[in-house]
């Protein structure tokens, strides 16, 4: 436990944050602006099949097109060798197949050529033979015994064992506290559902890019778009065999992420096309392919039980999670367990879950990955209860709501929690106390937990002879953590935030750090701030005290300023010591890098009113509240934009978001057109509630806080639905035709 | 094989003479031709905003324009809206009300607003998500962004200043490196 530091006045504030300027003026630096002399062009040849075997590729044609400097597959990789060889060839046919296509857009083939349109003509003439097999779309047909196989060496994993048998279920666990049958025995009211829901993107507006160089003597430099340096490192290093440190990886301004730019998807392909072609080459994705061949959320289907007691205290909770990985095992089908019932302190209960193979894109994180279909129907279930037993929806969760100390149904024990403070302050909201009038209206509520992380964060602070700090972190801004990282390093020296200027390192020059995801940069980045700043400080004191002649123990620093108490000769302001370190031994550099082993979890409320058009079934979000415990917000107003922001995305899971497939497994809906996200016209002004239960384990009390806001929209609007019209829809997302469907009407 | 073609246009102020090919899109003669990469490609299909500019005074969406299009007509980037020094109120409003996070979205939003305050000094708040609806934003909720418009209502800090052309060593290099065609400036 560290002491909060209280009488901030960095931190807390609102600065404009120190790339605004960059972005409003058109300046700002993305890797689709990268330019290098002599640069050629990259694509990537796809599938055309959710499910085929490879008969053959002949690149012979491309590779004599005129314009054309290089074609790359799957046998351009060095050779497979080792322990680990299946394992090493599942994570090699994802970046370029070998023997087998698993889901339409699957990566074959890649061309250099000098001009976009050589490229598509290169790839026209690449040939490839197929025996195109039947593909498994639906995740429920894909369990069954005589489903078509994705990998014929995959079995079950589950904690009796392994199976026998090939199958599409990567893994199966099941969690069980105290006694489910018991507990529902002795409920009064018991509400069991079924839910689907269908993949969903995150929709980041900047496509993957990536540009590759290489150097004369072996060394690579990527230009990228991602969440994590040094995650596309170990990615390009492991596929093709090269030490960490010939790799360097450029972060660029990252044009939306959300999870989706934690995986890496064309930096392999674009490294290996460099070298081929001797040239630097840069390869973006179409929108198209950013839908069909990067990680979407799962689609899933869940079926959830839960009881309660008249006087409304729940005895029991059952849930069946099956979430669909996509081509390759790994879904987030843990998390979604993990997160769904852990609001509640229910004493009997079973958590189920299956990871399973399908014929579609590859599943990657989506900001709380797997959590916000968990939370949705958890929180839809909660709703019905309290509406059957009469409680108002906020009166039960508070009723039921988890504690210090409490242990939920997969066991977590929750710590220094902001559950009650949360639904407390939603319960006295402006929006919920004021009563919601008229037709065809009506309110709902969402309450969710996410856990957050910590994890490896670097930061070097070099103190210049003017006075000014330059600090460089391994992570990623991927939300305006230059600023909130700088404002936590400037508080700690006590500087004002413009003599403080954060960058990010490539990682050649700062040392490695996890990536930007898990809500964890402005709480683990910030811990590394504060040490960097601590051993600036001591490093300060130790010059201070050499100048002076005295002991360093002497030197005492405190708001900005270095002295010896008691003696007024010996103070130097931190810009007047920073002036003689040239001279006195050469600049100052503090370093922190730290693993976050705490981190604190936070709770999120939203209250959302609807209008629903009886005739048309078309649904209007009228107001929108998100109330969420952020332990400390480093800086409100990019905490209020996370929280807008998170909202708005889950608006978009409740109404509008979904991938389309026919039998097939062809996206039928890989557009902006046909997969609708919500415009300005869809949400109304976002109202927030930040309530501050400080974190004890963070030096100002942070908690993460930017993926909690997605997870409780889509529970919040159904029951705003239900309570409008009547109409309790369980799949998402909830169309006018769903309602209408729903009502008996169509 | 297609010719290129000469294309004549004033580019944010500036008399701007590039050569395109004749299926290339104004967003791609702007960023892969001219250097000015603020416009950005978020969809290619006119679905995402993200690469607005101005064409006569009308908002377009510049993936949705051919480059020999604008022969002879007046285009405004972001990049035209202001230098370094003098922000507009618009962009500083933005900056003020955090109107942003990942920035992709920005300078087709920005244009989008200034197309909707240059017709409409003073809109509603619905008229400004109206007008906004055509620009996606994945990252604010819009919330940050409507307000930040609507700071710059009523009128009298609306028109944004037509500022000087910014960029013209970076165009001219670019010109210079395609090595056909001369940067003419306007008299």
């Amino acid at each position: 436990m560290v002491e909060i530091k209280q009488n901030l006045i960095v931190v807390g504030s609102r600065p404009a944050r120190v790339d605004a300027v960059d972005k409003v003026i058109g300046r700002a630096s993305y890797a689709t602006d990268v330019r290098l002399p002599g640069m050629l062009v990259g694509r990537v040849l796809r599938s055309p099949y959710a499910h085929a075997r490879i008969l053959s590729i002949d690149t012979g044609r491309a590779e004599k097109l005129p314009g054309v400097y290089g074609v790359v597959t799957a046998a351009d990789l060095p050779p497979l060798e080792g322990d680990d060889a299946v394992g090493e060839k599942a994570f090699r046919d994802r970046e370029l197949a070998s023997d087998k296509v698993l889901y339409v857009g699957h990566p074959i083939a890649a061309v250099a050529a000098r001009t976009p349109e050589i490229a598509q003509e290169a790839l026209d003439l690449i040939r490839v033979e197929y025996d195109v097999l039947t593909p498994v779309v639906d995740v429920l047909a894909a369990m069954k015994a005589d489903a078509p196989i994705l990998h014929h060496d995959m079995r079950t994993r589950s904690l009796a064992g392994t199976g026998e048998k090939p199958t599409n279920v990567a893994a199966h666990f099941e969690q069980v506290k105290g006694d489910p049958g018991q507990g529902f025995a002795e409920a009064d009211v018991i509400v069991d559902r079924e839910f689907r829901n269908p993949m969903v993107h995150q929709c980041y507006l900047e496509p993957h890019s990536s540009t590759a160089v290489w150097s004369d003597n072996g060394g690579l430099t990527l230009y990228v778009t991602t969440q994590g340096t040094f995650s596309v490192r170990s990615h390009v290093v492991r596929l093709l065999r090269l030490s960490m440190s010939q790799v360097k990886v450029v972060p660029m301004e990252v044009g939306g992420a959300f999870g989706g730019k934690n995986s890496s998807y064309v930096d392999g392909v674009a490294a290996m096309l460099a070298r081929k072609a001797r040239r630097p080459v840069k390869v973006t994705m179409s929108r198209p392919e950013t839908f069909m061949a990067t990680g979407p959320n799962s689609g899933s289907v869940l079926r959830v039980k839960m009881g309660a007691t008249r006087d409304g205290h729940l005895t029991a909770a059952e849930a069946t999670l099956i979430y669909e990985a996509g081509a390759y095992p790994g879904s987030p089908v843990g998390s979604g367990s993990h997160v769904m019932f852990a609001p509640y302190q229910i004493p009997n209960g079973r958590l189920e879950g299956y990871d399973v193979v399908v014929n579609k894109p590859v599943v990657s994180s989506y900001r709380a990955p797997g959590a916000t279909q968990a939370c949705f129907v958890a929180e839809q279930v909660i709703n019905e209860l309290a509406g059957t037993l009469g409680f108002d929806p906020i009166e039960f969760r508070l009723l039921n709501s988890v504690k210090e100390g409490s242990e939920t149904v997969d066991g977590t024990v929750h710590r220094h929690i902001g559950a009650i403070e949360v639904l407390q302050a939603a319960k006295a909201s402006p929006h919920y106390t004021t009563p919601l009038e008229g037709p065809n209206r009506g309110r709902g509520v969402g309450h969710a937990f996410w856990g957050n992380w910590g994890a490896c964060s670097s930061v070097t602070m070099t103190v210049n002879s003017d006075g000014t700090v330059s600090m460089v972190m391994g992570s990623v801004d991927i939300t305006g953590t230059r600023t909130s990282i700088a404002m936590q390093a400037a508080e700690t020296l006590g500087l004002p935030l413009d003599r403080v200027k954060c960058t990010m390192g490539d990682t050649d020059s700062i040392g490695y750090s996890d990536t930007s995801g898990g809500s964890r940069t402005t709480v683990a980045t910030g811990h590394a701030a504060v040490k960097a700043a601590h051993d600036v400080i001591d490093k300060m004191r130790e010059r201070a005290a050499q100048i002076w002649e005295v002991d360093v123990q002497a030197v005492v620093f405190d708001a900005g300023i270095f002295h010896v108490p008691d003696d007024l000769d010996k103070t130097l302001s931190f810009q007047a010591l920073a002036e003689l370190l040239p001279r006195t031994g050469n600049v100052v550099i503090g370093v922190g890098n730290v693993d976050v082993a705490d981190w604190g979890s936070c709770f999120g409320t939203h209250i959302a009113d609807v209008e629903v058009d009886p005739e048309t079934g078309k649904v209007t979000l009228l107001r929108y509240t998100v109330v969420q415990d952020v332990g400390k917000a480093i800086h409100p107003m990019q905490v209020e934009g996370q929280l807008q922001g998170g909202a708005t995305q889950g608006i978009g899971w409740a109404l509008y978001e979904g991938y389309e497939f026919d039998a097939a497994g062809q996206m039928l809906n890989p557009t902006l057109l046909d997969y609708k996200i919500p415009t300005a016209l869809d949400v109304p002004d976002i109202e927030t509630i930040l309530v501050e239960v400080p974190y004890p384990h963070h030096p100002f009390g942070a908690r993460g806080v930017g993926e909690n806001p997605i997870m409780p929209p889509p529970a919040a609007i159904a029951e705003a639905i239900y309570q409008a019209v009547g109409a309790r829809v369980c799949d998402l997302p909830i169309t006018p035709a769903r309602i209408l469907e729903t009502l008996g009407i169509i | 094989m297609t010719h290129k073609q000469i294309v004549t246009a004033t580019i944010n102020g500036e008399l701007t003479e590039f050569l395109c090919e004749p299926h290339q899109s104004l967003l791609s003669c702007l960023r892969d031709v001219l250097s000015l990469t603020g416009a950005k490609e978020g969809c290619n299909d006119g679905n995402c905003g993200a690469c607005s500019v101005i064409l006569d005074g009308r908002l377009v969406n510049s993936c949705l324009v051919l480059g020999v299009e604008i022969e002879g007509r007046e285009v405004t980037t972001v990049e035209g809206l202001a230098g370094w020094q003098a922000l507009t109120p618009l962009q500083e409003a933005f900056v003020a009300y955090d109107a942003l996070q990942c920035g992709y979205c920005t300078p087709g939003m920005l244009m989008a607003a200034k197309s909707l305050l240059d017709r409409h000094p003073n809109p509603t708040d619905g008229e400004i998500r109206a007008w906004l609806a055509g620009n996606l934003c994945r990252c604010t909720g819009y919330d940050k962004i409507i307000r930040a418009v609507r700071a710059v209502v009523p009128g009298t800090a609306v028109a944004p200043k037509t500022a000087e052309a910014p960029e013209t060593a970076d165009v001219l290099q670019t010109v210079l490196e395609t090595a056909s065609v001369d940067q003419v400036k306007e008299a």
